[in-house]
């Protein structure tokens, strides 16, 4: 520890820590605009000068400067405030000073300060620079005459994100932030907004749609992929405008993948508003009283032959309320794993990542199993990504499709075979996993939604035991979910034995079952359901829709307050941020009435009630925001394995649920990547063909 | 008649490679650094696309692809670099480069009347090259040699001590000596030395006091 | 005046050859080998005790900067010798470079032996073209000779010497600018600490010296510290390369004795100021960045550290812009500030924004399109940026203008009021 005084009160600090820092755990706010705590220290707005003795005569800037014992800090005085003044009016000159016409108004730093520190006038006469907008691709806005070159944004590409198209060409008075007119290109992309202290880079597919003080801000959970990353609805006049993360330390630090952020437009396009019966083959508009009926009858006769499937973003609660609605009919046919996901769900230890996101920091050996983290999790990725560039990870390795991880990462084989020799412990990778301190693997859905991937995933269980990734303080076996509802299910027992979804595509086909619920899922093989009668509660009108005999409308994530188990097993709750559009329900609440209409009510009227009940049942969910506990028992032995080369089982990051397939901004990201990809491998190819 | 700078420089489709005596000089260069550290000749090997390039003196967006991969480098450090660095150019130059030097020492000495010279007798003015691509004009910041002040950096060499009547004399002489002899090929660029005499215009060696 | 046998530079104007030859005659290689094996502690306290300060401009005392250098690395340490000459006013490492360069070599060898270093680079800006082939060819020779590479010039100590070239940047000379630059990056400054004797290139120990510094180095261990400490005042020791431009009869560089008054290097030297003394308006004693002092002040201006920091100016680089009445001084220094505008890096906000800001309303003032008022807004303005900056550059920019407000902003108003008059309508005759 290290003693230093911040204006005259004695602070003990951490040794390595920056003055800024210390200022800051003495409570004593320091401004800046370019140091940012996750990123690299560029030292160059020169608004946290602050006087240090001993030291230089001239001011220091705080954020680069390391403290030392017997440091006295000085953050107040005459000359500083002169010279913070000095800097503001200095990054004000060259503004436009349009902030009735920015986006960034009311939550801008450049404002903010410039209450504090600004000037009553502008004493600048001459003509104020002007710089030309760029083109950073569909999801970032730019007017860079506003931009005060505080380099957030290079640093953040370059250094979380891992992409290097952006940069500050040219020198002096003219430096200016570009892309070259390049999309840049990661699915993190979005998080340059949120750190661009002024509104040089804002989102573009809400630009100008509100100020930001009118909006209605409410605190979510992400369901795009299975991190759990926590956000916040921004809502107006009933609508989402725009997701924003919420910082949270273990789960997504503060950054927002571009889908979780850009596909709520998606929220309000082909949705399903009111309940619909298909009437002479044509589904027609109903009452929700007729629709409910309906489906109590079919039940009612169906008994114990229904089943039901859920989809990627259901909510714990209207998983358990499904649940229970089918064991009171006395079946046990149900699943959440819509692509087909092989693993068992009563074991814990096996379908959890139970190295936790926040430990992703410290791996120093990765596996990666069929999986592509950069698309499945992005802000996970970006974790393994730090441990890279802070020299912790010192081998990655792949079996399965090759793809650019933003960090090295060598591609052993695209085939499973590939893991038996890493199983029998006589190769260098097992070597690697097996002396690392911190190894870790990582299992995906590319590997597990194959018909063999019950397989590779006991394979990935005896690699983690045999090269002794699960340790006393440390467990290096993870399961990299896709779906948000994974976990949770599993959690309820709503997911049922290894290859629970194809037993119950089998026994649909085969005419075994007639009535299935068929929960906001569309991305599963929907021929199976041509034998059933199929009741899809959902709230977009897409693939299940079209072939489903009853549709119940539900609300969508941000609709509703809702429960969700992330990854890592980390139990979080949302909040309803809009309602959901016509006549559509939260999907425990149409389970409920459906229950009541069946004459089964359960025991719970309301929210709170279903939550109690659920949390007797299952006591572990009760408690929010830890990583669930899991003992490690091990997956069993592998059968055998196929031939053939692991696939990527989703070919676009940006469309890979209803939500983001209805969204605009995401088709469009999709085809400003699709450009992009085809550039690159044009470049290559003339790369190649070179002597 | 003053025109823009010539067409674009060419496509990345168009490859480029270091040939001959240039190939060698880049593997030189990268060779002075320690392992790894490659990186710091991305300055030499700019300046070195830029020579072999006789058609258009600048490094070409292929140049760039090119280094870029040689040196482990994304593409927009590189643009950064040659953004930033006066001397490499990314949009054509003349064979030509008249880099006039206009800082306080030439000023002082009658700089800008040399300027107003090239820009009379070529008819183009700072940044611009005059339509048959022979020559471009660039103001320069002090270039080193202010005791030999005005100074005008013609390519690789300087032109020191300068009157009005030495630069008309040089420009016409390079008006002439290209029609002749054109641009000596390969490196180092300079003046033939035939056709103009770099160094001082009045006589001195170096920067040692004129004789009265 | 310096006697011609104290004279470190004898081959300042090419009066001989620079080829090994020829250098070997002008006693530089001799013996080498000898003065390398006196040890680093040695040479390290012979530069203190001589007195030799930085001659790049900051004037920092040259064996104190070596003796940060780490004794027990298990880094490479680095010297790297900051060639990149480009200070306005300022032409002494280029004569040295392309008349003497073996002498520079020479220095490299010994000043390297001093701190540990086993690889030095020489960053040459890129302008010098010609410069630089001549200390190539240099460097060949002395490889070529052993003076350089493993036990060089057989005194047991193993140097790799390399030639680096700039590309066009002014900001390169600043220490840390230059060893991004080396590093294949934009030349921005960086942050300090840390100081590159514990972390510079590549991360490891540097030392960044001044060409001038490196090259006086064999002279001084040949003759001794006293000899060097004997010319000048008192912590202003030695000889000075000086570069007398602008206004004089006989523009030139010449090696002088520290602490010589102004008024003497400029009519012994450059043959006097055009017009005669009573016609010098000001003088730029350090380059371009110092302030300038009017002629009274240059009456009495010794050329030293000290004595010019009395005056409210520096050393600098010693390169000495001297401009007789016929200058417009007003547009003298906004061409100053014009440099520092083109040649500031665009990294920190003082200076990327403030250099711009100062030059506009220089250039204003300079045609009398201005507010009496805003002399004082120039000098906050130059206020708001000096000592505000990641490097001295801002310094470097604000100075020349807070020197000329302090001497002669009598001119700038009579320039302003003199515009006004004449735009005024005229009255009308009754």
């Amino acid at each position: 520890m290290v003693k230093v005084l911040v204006d005259d009160t004695e602070q003990e600090c951490e040794e390595g820590m920056t003055v800024l820092q210390a200022c800051e755990q003495a409570g004593v706010e320091i401004p800046h605009f370019c140091y940012h705590d996750r990123l690299s220290i560029a030292g160059n707005c020169r608004m946290c000068l602050v006087e240090v003795s001993p030291g230089p005569p001239k001011p220091q800037a705080s954020c680069a400067l390391p403290i030392s014992e017997g440091m006295a800090i000085t953050t107040d005085s005459p000359s500083l405030r002169a010279a913070r003044k000095g800097v503001m009016e200095f990054l004000l000159i060259n503004h436009p000073l349009d902030c009735p016409i920015c986006d960034q108004g009311g939550e801008c730093d450049l404002q903010d300060q410039a209450l504090a520190y600004g000037f009553e006038r502008g004493r600048f006469v001459e003509n104020k620079r002007s710089v030309g907008e760029k083109f950073m691709g569909p999801l970032v806005k730019t007017v860079m005459t506003r931009c005060i070159h505080c380099t957030r944004c290079v640093r953040f590409a370059n250094e979380v994100a891992g992409v290097d198209t952006i940069g500050m060409l040219g020198r002096g008075e003219d430096v200016e932030i570009t892309t070259l007119e390049q999309t840049l290109d990661s699915e993190l992309s979005g998080n340059v907004i949120d750190l661009c202290p002024v509104g040089a880079l804002t989102a573009k597919p809400s630009a100008f749609r509100a100020r930001s003080w009118e909006v209605d801000k409410t605190f979510g959970i992400d369901v795009m992929d299975a991190v759990g990353s926590n956000i916040r609805i921004d809502s107006k006049d009933g609508r989402v405008l725009r997701i924003l993360p919420r910082l949270h330390e273990d789960v997504n630090e503060e950054w927002l993948s571009d889908k979780a952020r850009f596909s709520c437009d998606g929220l309000t396009r082909q949705r399903l508003d009111q309940p619909y019966v298909r009437k002479e083959g044509k589904l027609q508009a109903v009452e929700w009283q007729e629709a409910l009926a309906l489906v109590a009858q079919k039940t009612r006769q169906a008994r114990a032959r229904c089943a039901a499937l859920a989809g990627n973003h259901c909510d714990l609660e209207s998983l358990y309320a499904l649940k229970k609605l089918l064991q009171g009919q006395g079946s046990q046919m149900f699943d959440a794993r819509q692509g087909g996901a092989q693993f068992d769900p009563s074991l814990r230890g096996g379908y959890l990542f139970n190295t936790t996101i926040a430990r992703v920091a410290e791996v120093d050996a990765l596996l990666i199993v069929g999986a592509n983290p950069r698309e499945d999790a992005p802000t996970l990725n970006a974790r393994v990504r730090q441990a890279w560039l802070h020299g912790k990870l010192r081998r990655a390795y792949g079996v399965g499709v090759r793809c650019d991880l933003t960090y090295p990462c060598h591609w052993l084989d695209d085939k499973p075979q590939r893991l038996l020799k890493i199983a029998a412990g006589k190769d260098g990778v097992f070597e690697t996993l097996s002396m690392a301190k911190r190894p870790m693997l990582m299992v995906g859905y590319d590997a597990l939604e194959r018909s063999d991937g019950k397989e590779i995933w006991r394979l990935c269980g005896a690699i983690a035991e045999k090269a002794k990734m699960v340790r006393e303080d440390w467990n290096g076996f993870n399961l990299l979910h896709r779906s948000a509802s994974a976990v949770g299910a599993s959690e309820l027992g709503f997911n049922r034995g290894l290859e629970g979804v194809q037993s119950l595509l089998v026994a649909m086909a085969k005419g075994c079952v007639d009535v299935t619920f068929v929960m906001e899922a569309d991305d599963f093989d929907t021929e199976a359901l041509d034998r059933c009668f199929t009741v899809y509660i959902g709230h977009h009108g897409e693939r299940t829709a079209q072939v489903a005999d009853v549709i119940l409308p539900s609300a969508a994530y941000t609709e509703k307050s809702g429960t969700w188990i992330n990854m890592e097993g980390r139990v979080q709750r949302g909040f309803a941020a809009v309602s959901p559009p016509g006549k559509a329900q939260a999907s425990w609440r149409i389970l409920r009435a459906l229950s009541e209409t069946l004459g089964a009510a359960p025991a719970w009227n309301d929210l709170q009630g279903l939550r109690e009940n659920l949390t007797k049942e299952h006591p572990e969910l009760g408690e929010q925001d830890r990583p669930l506990k899991a003992a490690w028992t091990s997956l069993g032995k592998a059968g055998a394995l196929r031939e053939e080369a692991i696939v990527a089982r989703c070919d676009n990051y940006y469309m890979t649920d209803p939500v983001s397939r209805a969204s605009e901004t995401m088709s469009a990201c999709t085809r400003t990547r699709r450009e992009l990809r085809t550039a690159a491998s044009r470049t290559s190819a003339s790369q190649a063909s070179r002597p | 008649m003053p025109s823009a700078a010539p067409a674009a420089a060419p496509s990345a489709a168009e490859r480029f490679s270091f040939r001959g005596a240039f190939a060698e000089r880049a593997k030189k260069e990268i060779a002075k650094y320690p392992e790894g550290r490659g990186q710091s000749a991305v300055l030499a090997l700019l300046d070195l696309a830029q020579r072999q390039n006789t058609r258009t003196n600048c490094v070409t967006d292929a140049a760039v692809e090119t280094i870029a991969s040689m040196l482990s480098m994304p593409r927009m450090r590189l643009e950064e670099i040659a953004s930033f660095y006066t001397m490499i150019h990314r949009k054509p130059v003349g064979k030509y480069h008249l880099q006039c030097c206009q800082t306080t020492p030439c000023m002082l000495r009658g700089g800008d009347r040399i300027q107003r010279c090239i820009e009379e007798t070529l008819g183009i003015r700072n940044t611009e090259t005059t339509a048959d691509g022979r020559f471009t004009l660039s103001q320069v910041e002090c270039l080193g040699a202010c005791a030999n002040a005005p100074v005008v950096q013609i390519n690789d060499d300087m032109f020191e001590d300068l009157t009005c009547e030495d630069m008309e004399r040089l420009l016409a002489q390079m008006k002439k000596g290209e029609a002749s002899k054109g641009m000596p090929k390969g490196m180092p660029k300079g003046m033939p030395k035939e056709v103009l005499k770099p160094g001082s215009q009045c006589g001195r060696r170096g920067a040692e006091p004129r004789e009265a | 005046m310096l006697k011609d046998k104290d004279r470190i530079f004898t081959n300042l104007y090419g009066q001989a050859g620079v080829d090994l030859a020829s250098s070997k005659k002008r006693g530089i290689w001799d013996k080498t080998a000898s003065l390398v094996k006196k040890g680093r502690a040695t040479i390290v306290e012979e530069i203190k005790a001589s007195g030799l300060r930085g001659r790049g401009g900051a004037g920092f005392p040259t064996g104190l900067k070596w003796s940060f250098m780490p004794e027990h690395s298990t880094l490479p340490s680095y010297l790297v010798v900051n060639a990149d000459e480009s200070e306005p006013g300022t032409c002494k490492d280029r004569d040295m470079i392309r008349f003497d360069p073996h002498r520079l070599l020479e220095g490299c060898l010994l000043s390297a032996a001093g701190m540990g270093a086993h690889h030095v680079y020489i960053y040459i800006r890129g302008e010098f073209v010609r410069e630089a082939e001549v200390l190539q060819s240099a460097i060949e020779e002395a490889y070529a000779a052993g003076l350089l590479g493993k036990n060089a010039a057989k005194s047991g100590y193993d140097l790799d010497l390399y030639l680096h070239r700039g590309a066009g940047a002014y900001i390169c000379g600043e220490e840390t600018a230059l060893l991004e630059s080396l590093e294949g990056k934009k030349g921005q400054p960086r942050l300090k600490p840390p100081f590159p004797a514990t972390c510079g290139l590549y991360g490891c120990p540097t030392t960044v010296n001044n060409v001038e510094t490196i090259a006086v180095v064999p002279t001084i261990l040949r003759r001794g510290a006293a000899w060097f400490s004997s010319f000048g005042r008192d912590k202003n020791h030695g000889t000075k390369v000086f570069c007398i431009s602008g206004h004089v009869n006989k523009p030139c560089t010449v090696e002088e004795s520290m602490s010589i008054p102004l008024k003497d290097l400029i009519e012994q030297h450059a043959g006097g100021v055009r017009g005669g003394w009573q016609n010098l308006l000001a003088v730029i004693p350090g380059g371009s960045s110092v302030p300038l002092i009017p002629r009274t002040l240059c009456e009495t201006a010794l050329m030293d550290y000290s004595s010019l920091q009395e005056l409210n100016s520096g050393l600098g680089t010693g390169g000495v812009i001297v401009m007789d009445r016929s200058t417009d001084i007003v547009r003298a220094i906004a061409r100053i500030a014009h440099f520092y505008k083109h040649e500031s890096c665009g990294q920190c906000t003082p200076c990327r924004e403030g250099t711009g800001w100062m030059w506009r309303v220089l250039e204003r003032m300079a045609e009398g399109r201005a507010e009496v008022a805003e002399i004082e807004l120039l000098l906050q303005v130059s206020k708001q940026v000096e000592g505000h900056t990641i490097c001295a550059l801002g310094d470097a920019a604000a100075w020349p203008i807070q020197g000329l407000i302090r001497h002669f902003r009598g001119e700038i108003v009579k320039r302003i009021e003199g515009r006004r008059l004449a735009e005024q309508p005229p009255i009308a005759a009754q």
